[in-house]
């Protein structure tokens, strides 16, 4: 509901809408990465339980799915969705510290979202290391 | 005078909290599941197949795999919800995600317990 008439015309307010030309905060980001992570995460459940079920049913079945896992392109793929994972997993642990009231000013929260950066990168080098 | 509350559809808070439990569940499990990992002598075949045979291993795989299901549901239909603006296609997107995560229950159960 818009106040009484006022006798000036509201100054048109800037709308920046275009993502592209928007430039987000940090927190906003991660934000979007928790997102998009969460949706890539969803889709390669059935991917997953595949993996699990034929790994568990027989050696021929484990031994198969190891060597596709030899392959660079195949351990590229695991790496990104280990940092999907821990991108998802460290901006989610931050979204509960948020919840209990716990660094919801400006400056923390910026910080808290590098850290979520800065971790999950470090901790899926760290793991495609180990796979390599 | 009559007394009006707003109400919503209810299932906001439900939902949200849902959302965090079944969020401390995963993280936990998380933590089981790289120790199990890292606590494993050889990787093989037979040392892959008894760290899930163990009975604690797999009721909390059960129950990671349950709560994965639920935080799914609730984050999904929010996504689907922000971008489908057509109320026909948004219905049988929700149809489509229930049917799958309903599916991968079942599926998850017979691959714990049908070793």
């Amino acid at each position: 509901m818009a106040s009484a008439a006022s006798p000036r015309m509201p100054k048109p307010r800037p709308k920046y809408l275009n993502l592209l030309q928007i430039r987000m905060p940090v927190p906003a980001v991660i934000s979007i990465m928790h997102r998009a992570s969460g949706a890539v995460l969803f889709l390669v459940i059935p991917l997953l339980l595949y993996l699990l079920q034929t790994s568990l049913e027989s050696a021929n079945g484990f031994a198969a799915i190891r060597s596709v896992f030899t392959t660079p392109l195949a351990k590229l793929v695991l790496i990104g969705l280990l940092w999907a994972f821990l991108h998802h997993f460290c901006a989610g642990i931050r979204h509960l510290v948020l919840d209990l009231d716990i660094g919801t000013d400006l400056a923390p929260a910026r910080a808290s979202s590098w850290a979520v950066i800065v971790v999950s990168v470090t901790l899926s080098l760290v793991c495609g290391v180990l796979i390599w | 005078m009559v007394r009006r509350e707003v109400v919503g559809a209810h299932y906001g808070l439900r939902d949200w909290l849902a959302q965090r439990i079944t969020a401390v569940v995963m993280i936990a499990y998380t933590l089981l599941l790289v120790l199990a990992l890292a606590r494993m002598p050889q990787f093989d075949y037979w040392h892959w197949k008894a760290i899930w045979g163990i009975p604690m291993m797999r009721y909390s795989t059960a129950l990671f795999l349950l709560s994965l299901y639920v935080h799914a549901w609730v984050g999904v239909r929010e996504i689907i919800m922000d971008y489908i603006k057509d109320a026909g296609l948004r219905l049988m997107l929700y149809v489509f995600t229930i049917i799958a995560l309903t599916w991968y229950a079942i599926w998850s159960v017979q691959i714990l317990w049908g070793l």
